[in-house]
């Protein structure tokens, strides 16, 4: 604000270099160092800037903890469903918990992520948020099991085709859940936003590189700064915790899209790199972890900011199927499961059977951290080794190759051009295992590198450059530059 | 003089069958038209808005070109992609290879020279915004010779009858990605079995299946784009 002031009384053309300051401010990546910047620190467990909860647990502080995440059965959410629903989230609560305490485990997190009736009308959203957390205080009061509430509410502008995501009427109760829902008991908030989605649905079906670095680094950094500033405002109102956004909506949907060969993997490795300078937006804002469980660019927030993370892999198949199932755990803080349906399995219901999936997990990383930075090591080392060289998306994500990259996500003027650099790395690692041998990949997935690469070297560092380029080349009847601030 | 004529003819016959090979192969390849770059080893030679005037000029019947041109070529391109031999965007350069020829072919289906399959009415149900699978079968559908109504993501079951009362007689496809909105399509699939009773529709997505599929009334599961072409040609066989 104090800038917008300053600039009134100014002369024009001082105006202009001001403004021009302020563009170059805005269109620049706050981190230009790495906080880790060895691989042997980037382990799972142990952030340079753990989080503490309100019951105690320390995220990122030594210990791995399980993040449970659930959905409800195939059912409609309405009036005559209501309490069937809230029903269901207790259930969910008190089976998690109660295995929790028989497990003796160290701490949980509870994920309620929500679905568009629990956003759109607030409500609904913060009574479950209100039963879960009644729950985690009972276990804490009578066992003393440590346990918070993730509070991710949906992002509802994305109903709006075109979406209006500065000015659509859908922020409001998007906001409101957030704030009532933190004071019922929400602790740690996240969101799965989606600012440049228009854009890139599209460009992923394409495998149009410039069109996933447009939505991702223009569209979306733009929309994550408006977005982030009010949920880290409210959450410091409130002395909660603004954990982080996730690019599932752009990254996830490439894997997903990679895993059912409608793309190629290759062009989805790239695009996780590139999602790196969209969700570390949030921490610039003010976030500071852990960031959520989809966000498969994790490990390089983690290397950049020292946030911890949370992370999903192989007990995440209940949701989607991944080609990172063990190697995704090796900088984890948290280990989620992704989305469970409350339904019944033979041993129980199935979010008690995926916490105790995830605790086990989580117990066989504590074990390795009491033993000291050694055991570490292996374990990460075989998590590592048994995915690496199987999928260009788990290559990406080892520890070494983290570190490579998020060199190169920082070192550029712009977020394009970081973007464009962290991506231009990938493709060098991704060409490098294959030279090696150590990686093979079929030729329709080898045909596309070389395009990939062509596509990347003509994106212009300078942001304003880009947008002037890209703009007659996106459908500009599928989202509104304004409501980008462009 | 008759040989001559007869010569003529095979020329002109063998001139227009060497067309809609070639058309055939740049909508099965996704040459669009001439200065577009891909496929590269098409650089240089005549895409699908070329190869479609040349042979509307050359006499071929609109309706040929459509049937031994265009839709054999988006079969290939589908049979391909269901087996793993291409990306989705091979696919859709090929579909955009075939927009190409449609926009030379509009006035004849305008005229009603040309006739399609049928009418296609598609969308995402009531509550859900994800759109990638539909527009994918939308278009495998639209290559397959059949108009495409989209009525895009978050449809309740009054904008389907409505569009079926603006083409009677379309088949009806259904799509949703999550588990608390697939429980919507049963009801649109009630809504519109009740106002028209013979009406197809076929449903996809992630969480459904086969069961569900029976278990809502509706006539087809699709568990692929492709699979969900084939049920339309037997629809029009």
């Amino acid at each position: 604000m104090l800038w917008e002031h300053s600039t009134i009384e100014l002369p024009a053309f001082k105006l202009n270099i001001v403004k021009s300051i302020k563009v170059l401010i805005l269109n620049t990546m706050k981190y230009k160092s790495l906080i880790i910047n060895n691989p042997d620190d980037l382990m799972f467990g142990i952030a340079p800037k753990p989080v503490k909860t309100r019951r105690g647990l320390e995220i990122g502080g030594g210990q791995v903890y399980a993040e449970l995440n659930f959905t409800l059965p195939i059912m409609s959410i309405n009036d005559s469903t209501l309490e069937r629903v809230y029903e269901h989230y207790r259930e969910i609560a008190e089976g998690a918990l109660e295995r929790a305490v028989h497990l003796d485990s160290k701490g949980v997190v509870l994920e309620f992520e929500t679905l568009l009736e629990m956003t759109k009308t607030p409500s609904i959203g913060v009574e479950i948020v209100k039963i879960m957390n009644e729950i985690c205080e009972k276990y804490y009061q009578n066992y003393g099991l440590k346990s918070e509430i993730r509070l991710t509410p949906n992002d509802l502008r994305e109903f709006e085709r075109p979406a209006r995501q500065r000015s659509s009427e859908y922020l409001e109760p998007m906001m409101e859940l957030f704030e009532r829902g933190m004071i019922a008991g929400g602790d740690l908030l996240s969101i799965e936003s989606t600012g440049g989605k228009e854009v890139s649905d599209e460009a992923l079906m394409m495998c149009d590189v410039k069109g996933m670095v447009f939505a991702l680094s223009v569209l979306g950094v733009r929309d994550m700064r408006f977005l982030w500033q009010k949920i880290v405002s409210v959450a410091n109102k409130h002395g909660k915790i603004a954990a982080g956004d996730s690019a599932c909506g752009f990254a996830n949907t490439a894997m997903v899209l990679a895993e059912k060969k409608y793309i190629p993997k290759v062009f989805a490795a790239i695009v996780r790199v590139i999602s790196v300078v969209r969700s570390i937006v949030a921490m610039e804002e003010g976030a500071v972890g852990p960031d959520k469980d989809c966000g498969y660019e994790g490990p390089f927030l983690k290397a950049i900011t020292g946030i911890p993370i949370s992370m999903e892999g192989k007990t995440a198949a209940c949701a989607h199927l991944s080609p990172l199932g063990n190697i995704a755990s090796a900088c984890a803080d948290l280990w989620s499961n992704e989305s469970v349906q409350n339904i019944k399995l033979l041993s129980g219901m199935a979010p008690t059977a995926y916490f105790e999936q995830l605790e086990y997990d989580a117990r066989l990383m504590n074990e390795a951290l009491r033993a000291g930075k050694m055991h570490c090591k292996v374990l990460q080392q075989l998590l590592v080794a048994s995915d690496v060289y199987t999928d260009p998306q788990a290559l990406i994500l080892s520890p070494e190759n983290v570190i490579r990259i998020s060199k190169e996500l920082i070192k550029g003027e712009s977020y394009v051009a970081n973007a464009k650099n962290g991506a231009l790395a990938a493709l060098d690692i991704i060409e490098e295992a294959l030279r090696s041998g150590k990686m093979k990949l079929p030729e329709m997935e080898t045909s596309y590198l070389p395009i990939l690469r062509d596509d990347l070297n003509s994106i212009p560092d300078n942001e304003s450059e880009f947008v002037e380029m890209m703009l007659p080349l996106v459908d500009q009847s599928k989202f509104i530059p304004e409501e980008y601030g462009l | 003089m008759l040989f001559l004529a007869n010569t003529i003819n095979q020329t002109n016959f063998n001139k227009m069958e060497e067309i809609l090979e070639k058309l055939l192969e740049a909508v099965e390849l996704g040459k669009v038209d001439k200065k577009s770059p891909y496929p590269p080893q098409l650089k240089g030679e005549d895409g699908s808005h070329e190869l479609t005037i040349s042979a509307i000029e050359t006499g071929i019947s609109p309706q040929k070109i459509l049937e031994n041109a265009l839709i054999p070529a988006m079969g290939r391109v589908g049979k391909k992609f269901s087996e793993n031999k291409i990306f989705v965007p091979q696919m859709l350069m090929s579909a955009k290879a075939m927009g190409a020829s449609m926009i030379q072919l509009k006035p004849y289906f305008a005229s009603g020279e040309i006739k399609t399959k049928g009418t296609f009415i598609i969308g995402t149900v009531k509550g859900d915004l994800h759109d990638i699978g539909k527009n994918l079968v939308a278009m495998m559908i639209e290559g397959g010779g059949w108009s495409i109504v989209d009525l895009g993501v978050d449809v309740g079951s009054d904008r389907f009858i409505e569009a079926l009362k603006n083409n009677p007689g379309a088949v009806i496809g259904l799509s949703a990605l999550l588990t608390t909105t697939m429980v919507n399509m049963g009801e649109i699939v009630s809504s519109i079995k009740s106002q028209s009773p013979e009406t197809k529709i076929l449903i996809g997505g992630a969480p459904v299946n086969d069961e569900y599929c029976q278990k809502i009334g509706a006539d087809f599961y699709a568990p692929d784009p492709q699979k969900a072409v084939e049920y339309m040609n037997r629809l029009a066989s």
